[in-house]
């Protein structure tokens, strides 16, 4: 059954209706702040160390291949030109999306699942109250806001983690190295990392909760459902920023051209 | 007075799995009603497609001209305000300590102000005897107790309608029939329309006015209790009786053949295996209804439904005929003893007329 296209279409059928009904339902008063305040520190509180631990090998990761290859060309003062790029660029995003969908959404997938297998959701929805609007909402702002800080914290991170490999390790020079920072990036480069964060925030927020609300089948079906909402989100969020990247070198010209 | 909810011609499937189909019922305003069936027949699905949680496949539902089955989202959450539901775990708000859960729909839906609802929620902790633990988180409680917190929360805003999802399963003999009482206790004092799912047959010989049976997906009958209690259906039979020989499998249903043997074996035997009584029940044929606890007003649903049950009477099996006229007899006695006690007659006379006259609508 699961195999069957149908029941595929369907799944992103139900999940599109869920992002229409975030969309409806976030301007309905009364916002539901405490939750929101609660929820973005809750998501934050799980992501912030590993964002940063992971960011470190990130970007010495890039500086060591930047370095050794622009030695190997001969190109040894655009070293820091290059990985400012590619870290602002690619790997922050990618970064945030990782640990977004791996340990924010997984724990918003549990927290909403086990609710789920426990009654809460239904019971609320008895009480006449929408648990999308009350539980969802909240969860896809907090989600989107620590997604947005965590793209700045991972850039910084993985800049400075660059620099200090290229610097200490490689023995790089570093003037040249500060000095070519703003060769090649510019500013829309931190603005599309930053728009990435944003849609990747609200995808793995509206995906966890989506495969949340819709756990079933006791603890198992809550196992299952934090395993397909981490699949799913990578999946969705690899190709969005795709999608995003390929927008942007169309509408945005590259820095000298 | 509780609302009446009609049911037509409901059929419920997950894919090509037919849960029920073609139930058609209606829960009399007021009235206490069980449904029973044994485990994975769709009790709780029903219940849920009440409520609108699931959609039926076919028919409807309709609660005060709203049809619950397909009306809009808005209405739907309208509608669930009449509605108080305990699950079977309470479904308690785990984040939540007892008297914020209970607190909260008042919170979500009036604009009470905290002393009010404080003062509500002490009242209703009281109620479900819960007194003193509104500060516990629903973890550090025991099933008895969430389900009693369940119970408060279901009650806060005054329901209509209240739905109780096995409100047996998990709790020991006595605190069943406390709850039992505590059930009736309720319809006595709030007159709303109550339905039970269970499968605890000590409930369903002592709690209701009315009930229904669900086996292989289809309702098998719904009606006075009497009817079902005095049933000669196999299903009905073995399952009141708790026994193995009959229709009802350890998994599934059994075959024909295999029902027929086993039900021409029984033949001349016991009703049941001796010395064991099935799980809540006791004793055979109508026991009598429990009554409100002392102190507590009539049930106004018992007037209204021994006239609706009179003016039914000749459509009723003979075997329901007779078992309700042998609960209205002993019924009569009992009443006439207890004047004779107390020796007062007038105003026991006065009473009398006025819990039959109303047979009021709406």
């Amino acid at each position: 059954m699961a195999l069957s296209p149908v029941a595929g279409i369907s799944q992103a059928g139900r999940l599109f209706a869920l992002f229409l009904d975030v969309g409806r339902l976030m301007f309905r008063r009364p916002f539901q702040f405490r939750e929101f305040i609660q929820q973005a520190w809750f998501v934050a509180s799980v992501t912030i160390v590993p964002t940063a631990l992971v960011s470190i090998p990130f970007g010495a990761v890039i500086a060591l291949q930047i370095g050794s290859l622009s030695r190997q060309v001969g190109a040894q003062s655009f070293t820091g030109a290059a990985s400012v790029l590619a870290i602002v660029r690619e790997a922050s995003p990618i970064v945030v999306a990782l640990l977004i969908a791996g340990a924010g959404g997984s724990a918003i997938c549990a927290d909403l699942g086990s609710r789920k297998i426990r009654d809460e959701i239904d019971a609320m929805e008895v009480l006449g109250i929408s648990p999308v609007q009350r539980l969802v909402v909240p969860r896809v702002f907090a989600c989107t806001l620590v997604a947005v800080a965590l793209n700045g914290l991972v850039s910084v991170v993985g800049v400075a983690g660059g620099y200090f490999f290229n610097v200490v390790l490689q023995g790089g020079t570093p003037g040249a190295y500060l000095a070519s920072f703003s060769a090649l990036a510019q500013l829309p480069d931190v603005y599309t990392g930053e728009l990435k964060a944003f849609i990747f925030g609200i995808i793995a927020a509206v995906v966890a909760s989506y495969k949340g609300l819709n756990a079933g089948g006791g603890p198992k079906g809550v196992g299952d459902a934090v395993n397909q909402s981490v699949v799913i989100t990578f999946l969705l969020l690899f190709f969005v920023n795709f999608v995003v990247t390929a927008v942007y070198f169309q509408v945005v010209p590259a820095k000298g051209s | 007075m509780g609302v009446e909810v009609a049911v037509h011609d409901l059929t419920k499937s997950f894919g090509k799995q037919t849960i029920w189909g073609d139930v058609t019922l209606t829960l009399p305003p007021g009235e206490v009603s069980v449904m029973l069936g044994p485990s994975g027949t769709g009790k709780s699905v029903f219940l849920k497609t009440l409520i609108g949680l699931l959609k039926p496949d076919k028919g409807s539902i309709m609660i005060r001209d709203v049809d619950v089955a397909r009306c809009s989202e808005a209405k739907l959450y309208e509608t669930r305000k009449l509605f108080g539901v305990l699950f079977q775990d309470g479904a308690l708000f785990g984040s939540m300590n007892l008297f914020d859960n209970i607190a909260f729909p008042l919170r979500e839906h009036t604009k009470k102000s905290e002393k009010e609802i404080h003062d509500i929620v002490s009242e209703k902790l009281q109620l479900v005897g819960l007194e003193g633990t509104d500060k516990k988180l629903p973890g550090e409680i025991s099933g008895g107790m969430r389900k009693r917190a369940g119970l408060a929360r279901a009650l806060v805003l005054e329901p209509e309608i209240i739905l109780f999802d096995e409100p047996d399963s998990g709790l020991d003999p006595v605190r069943v029939a406390y709850l039992n009482q505590l059930i009736i206790d309720l319809n006595a004092v709030t007159d709303a329309t109550f339905l039970i799912v269970t499968h605890d047959i000590g409930t369903a010989r002592t709690v209701p006015d009315n009930l229904g049976m669900l086996f292989r997906r289809e309702l098998v009958m719904f009606g006075p209790r009497e009817v079902l209690l005095t049933s000669e259906e196999p299903v009905v039979k073995q399952f009141l009786n708790g026994r193995r020989e009959g229709p009802i499998g350890m998994s599934e249903e059994k075959d024909s053949a295999q029902v027929a043997a086993e039900l021409a074996s029984l033949d001349g035997a016991p009703e049941r295996h001796p010395g064991a009584a099935p799980k809540g029940g006791i004793g055979g044929g109508v026991p009598p209804q429990i009554q409100p606890s002392a102190g507590l007003p009539e049930r106004k649903a018992a007037g209204r439904r021994q006239q609706r049950v009179m003016d039914m009477m000749h459509t009723l099996p003979q075997s329901a005929q007779k078992a309700i006229q042998e609960l209205l007899d002993q019924e009569h006695q009992e009443e006439l003893d207890a004047r004779e006690a107390s020796g007062g007659i007038s105003s026991g006379l006065a009473d009398r007329d006025t819990q039959t006259i109303p047979i009021g609508k709406g």
